[in-house]
């Protein structure tokens, strides 16, 4: 559903991918692994449109989106979560909903699906995302992505940095979604478990480069690991 | 002592009109890292609406009332269409913009030279605002009350129009984190043309409240362009809080030293005061922090 055809791209003169091909099947997980630096938070970026691609194509559904505005990306279902919880701090938790919401005609709806998702802010709806933890930024930023009704999402890294106990309820939530249909991910993981649980592929990248991949599932994640220690 | 608050009337309503124009430069500047050195023009633009408008329309109560509304459109297209021609190719370069304003600025003073006239014109203000009310031995003057309350309308209007509105989430969103309002769907650029044409018109409010204190003239925007960025560097930048306050603070400070001194001496220590104060915070009275994504 979402093909990424040798795509190169970086930040002013340094190229961080050279040339990337990865596919996230329609319905399906695809997980991206690596160590830090290797280049997966750009793929992201390139796939969004907030790190343009200086070769290369990325196709939606077959349509080409390379050179799109992000917003325009997200008007054709593409959401993404990016690292570090972001969110609108001096907004409140319900504005920061609100905002993706504003002008679709689904938007009160949308927002109480993604509250019946993430029922604790409902309870923190009144307070400034700046205040909330970052287990509760994440998972705001998650229903903030998700009131867009995306067919693809693009997730980075969703469990990093965040206390254990949330870690397991976003995890359990990032699979169900999955479950449901309707609904691809391109996911980037430090954590291979929980990636190779939810990938139906897997792309491990090194240097800005695909070095090895192949279909998901968990008995997959020995081939990872021994991938990701070379 | 009457004479002190006589002069602080006085730089209330001064601050009033930079108020006007800060509110402007404060979105703008908060939201784009935009240093708009045409703003004053738009100013000029909104009083030059006003002169026009009473050339046309008979009693100037009237024309004053359709002015306001006129003035805001016509000062806010002319931002929108800045932002749209030149300003949104140089958001990456905020010395360019400078420049590039600053020429925009000259030019549109030659441009008011060559419709207008050289030598400044006069409207006249409504016989309702020519007179005075005296409080306790305090003459508040009619126009400058009006200026006043035109004034706190606009920062009430559009405190609400930030805090209650899906344009007012947008514009917040945009200025607290605009990659990240950019990746969840918001067309940033439109959100950023919609807050030049506020600021902009904004000013030609400013520039209609001035007709009713002074001459318009070609060149009388770039009096308070000065002025209306130091209340944005005292102020904070990109909230409303700060601007109110240090709007009418050097209003006040201003005039009641004029009296006291003179002008070129009040400006001089309402400058050093401004330098003392930025050392103690450089970052203004109120700041949003922010952070984006890269």
């Amino acid at each position: 559903m979402l093909q990424i055809q040798s795509v190169r791209a970086g930040y002013d003169r340094t190229t961080v991918l050279h040339g990337v091909t990865v596919e996230v099947p329609e319905d399906g997980v695809a997980a991206v692994l690596g160590h830090n630096g290797a280049g997966k938070s750009t793929l992201l970026r390139t796939v969004m449109g907030i790190v343009p691609a200086s070769a290369g194509t990325v196709l939606l559904d077959g349509e080409d989106i390379t050179r799109l505005a992000p917003h325009r990306r997200v008007a054709r279902g593409v959401a993404y979560v990016p690292q570090g919880q972001q969110s609108f701090p001096h907004l409140t938790t319900a504005e920061n909903l609100q905002l993706v919401a504003d002008g679709r005609p689904d938007g009160r709806e949308a927002v109480a699906e993604a509250l019946d998702l993430f029922p604790v802010l409902r309870e923190l709806s009144g307070r400034r995302a700046g205040l909330l933890s970052g287990g509760q930024r994440q998972q705001l930023a998650i229903a903030r992505a998700l009131i867009t009704r995306p067919r693809l999402l693009l997730l980075d890294e969703p469990t990093e940095g965040i206390q254990p106990s949330v870690v397991a309820e976003i995890e359990e939530t990032v699979l169900a979604l999955t479950r449901r249909g309707g609904l691809s991910v391109l996911l980037v993981e430090q954590h291979v478990g929980f990636a190779m649980r939810a990938a139906r592929r897997y792309y491990v990248l090194e240097a800005g480069r695909v070095t090895s991949s192949g279909d998901g599932g968990a008995e997959a994640e020995g081939t990872v690991r021994a991938a990701l220690s070379v | 002592m009457t004479v002190v608050l006589n002069q602080s009337f006085t730089g209330i309503s001064i601050g009033a009109v930079l108020l006007l124009i800060a509110l402007g430069l404060t979105l703008t500047f908060g939201q784009m890292g935009v240093i708009n050195m045409a703003h004053g023009e738009f100013i000029m633009a909104g009083a030059y609406t006003t002169y026009v408008l009473q050339q046309s329309v008979s009693g100037a109560g009237v024309s004053l009332l359709v002015a306001l509304p006129l003035a805001f459109l016509v000062a806010g297209a002319m931002g929108a269409l800045l932002e749209w021609l030149l300003i949104r190719r140089l958001y990456t370069r905020p010395l360019d913009t400078l420049l590039v304003t600053w020429g925009v600025s000259l030019m549109l003073q030659q441009l008011a030279r060559d419709v207008f006239g050289a030598p400044n014109v006069q409207t006249t203000a409504p016989d309702l605002l020519t007179g005075h009310i005296t409080v306790g031995g305090v003459t508040l003057a009619g126009n400058r009350l009006f200026i006043l309350g035109l004034a706190l309308l606009c920062v009430l209007a559009l405190t609400l129009i930030l805090r209650l509105t899906p344009l007012g989430r947008r514009i917040r969103a945009v200025v607290q984190n605009r990659d990240l309002a950019e990746v969840s769907g918001i067309a940033t650029g439109r959100v950023d043309r919609t807050t030049f044409f506020i600021g902009s018109g904004l000013a030609g409010v400013a520039g209609v409240a001035l007709t009713l204190v002074g001459p318009i003239g070609p060149t009388m925007g770039t009096n308070y362009i000065v002025d209306a960025f130091l209340v944005v560097v005292v102020g904070g930048i990109a909230q409303l809080k700060g601007s109110v306050i240090t709007a009418f603070a050097l209003g006040v400070l201003q005039s009641v030293l004029e009296y006291s001194t003179t002008v070129s001496v009040a400006k001089v220590v309402v400058l050093v005061a401004i330098v003392v104060f930025l050392q103690w915070r450089p970052q203004g009275l109120y700041t949003l922090r922010t952070r984006s994504l890269a």
